[in-house]
């Protein structure tokens, strides 16, 4: 606990009510008699992109969804937005990890966005007076040709940019984003992060990303979160990854990926 | 209703639309087919055949109840009881950690049980067969104002809900993120399939109502590639299967619910057939 805050104080910059961020304090999941994770404290701050670490099972999805309020939880959550002012719970953007949805579903891109924005039923619906908006929200992510394909038929990149967009509209304050484990191939994941490092400046919005990717991790994000069944230290990205219990969490693999993303 | 009837002789100058019960029986499936079209939609995107399989055997124990209870009709009991049913059902599967198609299985051979037992009971069995086949052709023009009010009442809920219920279906975290309540609208869906499978099971028949839900849907999906799309194929196709259905069984002499589900899986092996296409 005490080394939590030791270690948070190096990479936030200063007092959190001068600037506009999210505070977790406190955060645990209980499933049963199964701690999922206990006692998170984590300051996220605008403009910033975090990027959450940690082997299989450490409870980072989980987090996210305490976070959104879908998995229950205690600890508490503040949110001070630029003013200072204390605005209670943040507008939140999320990207989940894995959609169940048939891949064979008849529904388009078109379609799962006029079901998010409109009050009308999207079968009655032409959806016209809406499609400049949807043009315009999936620019955003460089995916303004996919408008009217399938959901199922898009590729692991596609689909998630798609849902980048869709998470975006309205403008969150505090974006989860929860990566993929597989299914998106590199040049997908390198244009996912310049988008996510463009919002963070254009949009002066805090980014939340659970990564798999370690060399994309030291290259994008501001602070990182190594988190196990609890959060073990946070930090800039260089003193996370010289941790050694960074390297004992990820072993081998670690060592040489990091060593990648170091050199850019 | 005398309008109506002769509206309906203007337009449809044949033989087997003479007769008053097969006018009657053409109009309940102009009202009803649309609605598990519309549902059905739901249903398979969601992956909840079996669920709405259950709310057939559910209903039948509200039948069965009803007689028991000695209301004056058994569509109060039962349709209070069906939705009773599917609300639980939905709850438990969202508390307990156990599968979903477990659950639902416990449900369904529990109602079904508990509906036979109360139905053998004095060996009276057989008065309740009706139920387990369906008669389209016995609809009385009272219980097609009844199915007008449904067919209003479904069309606005579907309305309100649909949008809310196609993003839940999509992914359920994202859904919370945008503020939408899973359990509700789930429950909420539920509700609905409980009251458009309890209202048509006595002219449709419990064992094979399931399959005028999923079957259109099914196949309109074959060759929809749009929200809209879908809605409007798995209507059509609702739609034809139940007037061809209710003609063949009218010349064929055959029981009218069987005959319509027989069209509508002619109509998906065709699309079947057409998928590669799309």
């Amino acid at each position: 606990m005490f080394k939590n805050i030791l270690h948070h104080k190096a990479s936030s910059s200063g007092d959190c009510a001068r600037l506009c961020c999210t505070k977790l304090e406190d955060f645990s999941v209980h499933v049963g008699s199964l701690h999922i994770f206990d006692h998170v404290n984590l300051h996220v701050h605008c403009g910033q992109l975090t990027a959450l670490i940690g082997p299989n099972g450490a409870g980072k999805s989980t987090l996210l969804k305490a976070i959104l309020g879908e998995v229950p939880h205690t600890g508490s959550l503040h949110y001070v937005d630029a003013k200072g002012a204390h605005t209670g719970h943040p507008v939140i953007g999320y990207v989940p990890q894995y959609l169940r949805f048939d891949v064979s579903a008849p529904l388009s891109v078109m379609d799962i966005f006029l079901a998010c924005l409109t009050k009308k039923p999207v079968w009655l619906t032409s959806g016209r007076k809406y499609r400049p908006r949807i043009e315009r929200n999936l620019a955003r992510v460089h995916a303004e040709h996919l408008i009217d394909r399938r959901l199922g038929a898009l590729s692991g990149g596609e689909l998630q940019r798609v849902l980048l967009a869709l998470a975006l509209d309205p403008m969150p304050d505090l974006l989860l984003l929860d990566e993929p484990v597989s299914g998106v191939d590199r040049a997908g994941l390198e244009l996912f992060y310049e988008i996510c490092a463009e919002l963070r400046e254009k949009e002066d919005m805090a980014i939340i990303l659970i990564s798999h990717d370690l060399a994309m991790v030291a290259r994008h994000a501001d602070q990182v979160a190594l988190m196990n069944k609890g959060i073990i230290m946070t930090g800039t990205p260089e003193e996370v990854f010289a941790d050694p219990r960074t390297k004992e969490l990820f072993g081998m693999l670690a060592g040489g990926d990091i060593k990648k993303g170091g050199e850019t | 209703m005398d309008a109506i009837y002769t509206v309906m002789e203007a337009l449809l100058p044949f033989d087997w639309a003479q007769a008053t019960f097969m006018k009657n029986a053409f109009l309940a499936i102009l009202l009803v087919t649309p609605l598990f079209g519309v549902l059905g939609t739901m249903v398979v995107s969601n992956r909840m055949a079996f669920f709405s399989d259950s709310l057939g055997h559910g209903a039948f124990t509200g039948i069965a109840l009803g007689v028991l209870l000695g209301v004056v009709s058994p569509l109060a009991s039962l349709l209070v009881f069906s939705i009773i049913f599917a609300l639980f059902i939905t709850w438990i599967k969202n508390k307990s950690g156990a599968s979903a198609d477990t659950v639902i299985g416990v449900f369904s051979a529990t109602a079904i049980a508990l509906g036979l037992m109360l139905m053998s009971r004095g060996g009276s069995f057989n008065k309740y067969s009706t139920y387990l086949i369906g008669d389209i052709l016995a609809i009385t023009p009272g219980d097609l104002a009844g199915l007008l009010a449904v067919f209003l009442f479904v069309l606005l809920a579907w309305g309100l809900l649909y949008n809310r219920l196609l993003v839940l279906s999509v992914n359920a975290s994202f859904a919370r993120s945008r503020g939408i309540p899973a359990l509700l609208y789930e429950s909420a869906f539920a509700a609905l399939l409980a009251v458009v499978v309890a209202i048509s099971i006595q002219w449709v028949g419990i064992l094979i109502i399931n399959a005028l839900l999923v079957l259109p849907a099914a196949a309109a999906r074959n060759v929809a590639t749009s929200v809209k799309s879908y809605h409007l194929a798995s209507v059509l196709i609702a739609l034809v299967s139940g007037i061809v259905g209710l003609i063949l069984a009218y010349y064929a002499d055959l029981a009218a619910g069987a005959t319509i589900v027989a069209v509508a899986a002619c109509f998906f092996f065709i699309t079947l057939a057409l998928r590669g296409r799309r």
